[in-house]
């Protein structure tokens, strides 16, 4: 029995100086495929190896060895032992494998959802595996399955637009407070990956100006230095709370760091310009109360994270119905090369008609096919998200024999 | 004859509303598009419709109830445009194409006025009055619309419920920015309206002003705007606040335009501008 079978390290599951050891190397690639090619296990592989994610991706008869085999394919690559990395690691075997690699490379996976390069990572990562001559026909499939779905993800959901992360959702948010970010100033209050995720989230939109502060000074500068901002003391938050426009907060602060009087005194000075308020602390940074200022919007970290959650749900309902869809597309792809072929076969009895007969005729057939397939179609459609979709879809397939190679 | 491009007007109003409406609630920028040059079509038979009846009537047509809410639209149409033309906010047509379409049709419900026209009307100050003094009414029923939209979408970051008109609306700046421009270009008309109505006065009645409730209501309605005014620009006024204040001025005004022409007499009310007293 053919398996697939995605198993690698993300931002998510590995530290980056572990994924540095992995992806640093130029050749890392060639050495990967070498390695796939001599190794038994493997019957297809292809290696990706970006700055967020180093990840094999292969088809084996025995998974159990070729997990073994990709662990120590790793652990040469990165020269360290199986057991330093093990708990990093990912596997992901068939269904799960093909939807992961489909998340890959439309960018869902991604540290920043929706950021672009990834397809174009992948795409030369497959073309490096087939100049290679690791991948065969699973995996040509697969990918070019992949790239099509990444396609589609861009154009019909505008994934790139979508709040599908916290440090998106409060960038989209404040959009919708300030309009343009331009002439903004963010305030970062404390440290924190996903305080700074954001803050790097602000700049690449084109925020003004960085203000960061931190309870160590030296800390602050350190960071200041590394977003080309400003570094101020604790002491003077409630100061810059009359300048900056977005304040983002995660300090391990078990009290208020911003309190309601802080804030109300500071709006007099800002002539009401709005204020924002991110606090992906917890406990919290900002009091609760500060959201009941006019002009003041307080988010904290589960508001974020229920307005990514209802993204999510609005996307997974969708990629749901694209598992029907390539089958329904096949259905479709069969029935109109039937009827080109049995056109083409009938041409020199229908030579006599005029050319109106025969766009009717063309229309007769076409209507004919739609008919046919319409009811198989909703059936699908209707089925899509349902727990028993697979064996509609394999019998479908089988019924209609769409996976003949004759007609890929 | 001369009635029909104020039907035509009316009709190309209620289809730009419902491309407006279709706009607002399936995101499609073409329905927005069509709806657009539907409005602009529109407005352009409304504008010929006035200058015709200027043309028949020698006078500013303007001397019933059924005209003021048809040139009370017309400048509504006008002041959306303008704005569109600066500040690019495409859902404000959703909201001003249906109100306009509504006060047309409430217009042309009414009896159309008939009859020889009092020669005191044959004056350059009433037009300039009327004209002023609309096209204020105007740009306050966008800095209306504004705020209401303000309003709205305030609400639904306030209170983090972000339901369909969070992404429909614009941002919160952008419809401040909206209701503070409107207001700061609408003031200067309202005030001209009020300036050319009573040198109008001086010249047709012999006094500038004659406590008609008309004309206390208007000031009353011109002393908050200007209170609004003061205040945001003085005072720093902006957001929640400035969009209840702007959305009791237009009430206000409302009430003037309605309640002072219909229920308290005197020389604006319109049947004393009418025919039969006339004669």
């Amino acid at each position: 029995m053919i398996k697939i079978l995605a198993t690698g390290m993300n931002h998510e599951t590995a530290p980056v100086e572990l994924r540095e050891c992995l992806a640093t190397n130029p050749h890392g690639i060639q050495a990967a495929l070498a390695f796939m090619r001599d190794a038994p296990a493997f019957r297809e592989g292809m290696f990706i190896s970006t700055c967020n994610r180093v990840e094999a991706l292969v088809v084996t008869e025995d998974k159990d060895q070729a997990k073994k085999s990709i662990v120590s394919l790793f652990s040469r690559l990165g020269g360290k032992s199986g057991t330093e990395f093990q708990h990093a690691l990912y596997h992901y075997e068939d269904q799960e494998a093909i939807r992961h690699i489909f998340r890959v490379s439309s960018s869902l996976d991604s540290m920043v959802v929706g950021e672009p390069q990834i397809l174009g990572q992948i795409k030369e990562a497959y073309r490096e595996a087939v100049r290679g001559k690791t991948s065969g026909v699973v995996l040509n499939r697969l990918m070019h399955k992949a790239f099509h779905v990444a396609k589609r993800v861009r154009s019909e959901t505008g994934v790139c637009e979508a709040a599908v992360s916290i440090a998106y959702a409060a960038v989209e948010l404040a959009k919708k407070i300030f309009y343009g970010l331009e002439k903004k100033r963010v305030m970062l209050i404390g440290a924190g990956d996903m305080a700074e995720l954001a803050a790097r989230h602000f700049l690449g939109q084109g925020v003004e100006g960085i203000v960061v502060s931190n309870r160590t000074f030296e800390r602050a500068v350190e960071m200041a230095q590394e977003f080309r901002g400003e570094a101020v003391s604790f002491e003077e938050i409630p100061a810059q709370l009359g300048v900056v426009d977005i304040v983002l907060s995660s300090t391990a602060s078990p009290d208020f760091v911003i309190t309601r009087e802080m804030v109300k005194g500071a709006l007099k000075r800002r002539r009401n310009r709005p204020l924002f308020f991110i606090d992906i602390a917890v406990p919290r940074d900002v009091e609760p109360r500060v959201n009941d200022l006019d002009n003041v919007y307080v988010y904290d970290i589960d508001d974020l994270r229920g307005i990514v959650q209802e993204e999510v749900v609005k996307f997974q309902r969708w990629l749901e119905t694209l598992d029907v869809v390539p089958t329904i597309v096949s259905l479709r792809e069969k029935a109109d090369r039937i009827i080109e072929t049995e056109l083409r076969r009938s041409a020199s009895a229908l030579q006599s008609l005029t050319p109106e007969q025969r766009e009717a005729i063309n229309i007769l057939t076409r209507s004919i096919a739609d008919k046919l397939l319409h009811d198989p179609i909703v059936f699908l459609k209707n089925k899509a998200g349902k727990p028993m979709l697979e064996n509609y879809l394999d019998v479908t397939r089988r019924l209609f024999n769409l996976d003949d190679n004759n007609n890929d | 004859m001369a009635y029909i491009s104020f039907y035509i007007a009316l009709g190309l109003y209620l289809i730009a509303s419902g491309g407006f409406i279709v706009y607002m609630i399936k995101q499609q920028a073409q329905a927005f598009r069509v709806a657009h040059k539907v409005l602009i079509t529109g407005f352009v038979f409304h504008t010929f419709f006035f200058a015709h009846s200027f043309y028949l009537m020698g006078v500013t047509p303007i001397l019933d109830f059924k005209a003021a809410l048809s040139f009370f639209s017309w400048a509504i149409v006008l002041a959306y445009l303008l704005f569109y033309k600066r500040f690019k906010v495409m859902v404000l047509g959703s909201f001003a194409a249906p109100f306009s379409a509504f006060l047309m049709i409430i217009s042309s419900a009414m009896p159309w006025f008939e009859g020889p026209v009092r020669p005191i009307f044959k004056s350059i100050w009433l037009a300039v009055h009327v004209v002023t003094v609309f096209v204020g009414n105007g740009l306050f029923a966008i800095a209306f619309m504004a705020a209401v939209m303000y309003l709205i979408q305030e609400r639904q970051i306030k209170q983090k419920k972000l339901g369909a008109f969070f992404r429909r609306l614009p941002s919160l700046a952008s419809l401040d920015n909206l209701a503070h421009y409107s207001l700061i270009y609408g003031f200067p008309f309202l005030t001209a309206g009020m300036i050319t109505g009573s040198i109008y006065a001086q010249l047709a009645f012999g006094k500038y002003w004659q406590w008609d409730p008309k004309e206390v209501w208007s000031l009353i309605t011109w002393l908050f705007y200007a209170v609004l005014l003061h205040e945001r620009l003085a005072a720093g006024w902006r957001g929640r606040k400035a969009a209840i204040m702007s959305i009791v001025c237009f009430f206000l005004l409302l009430f003037t335009f309605v309640g002072a022409s219909f229920f308290m007499g005197g020389y604006h009310s319109f049947d004393s501008l009418g025919v039969r007293q006339a004669i």
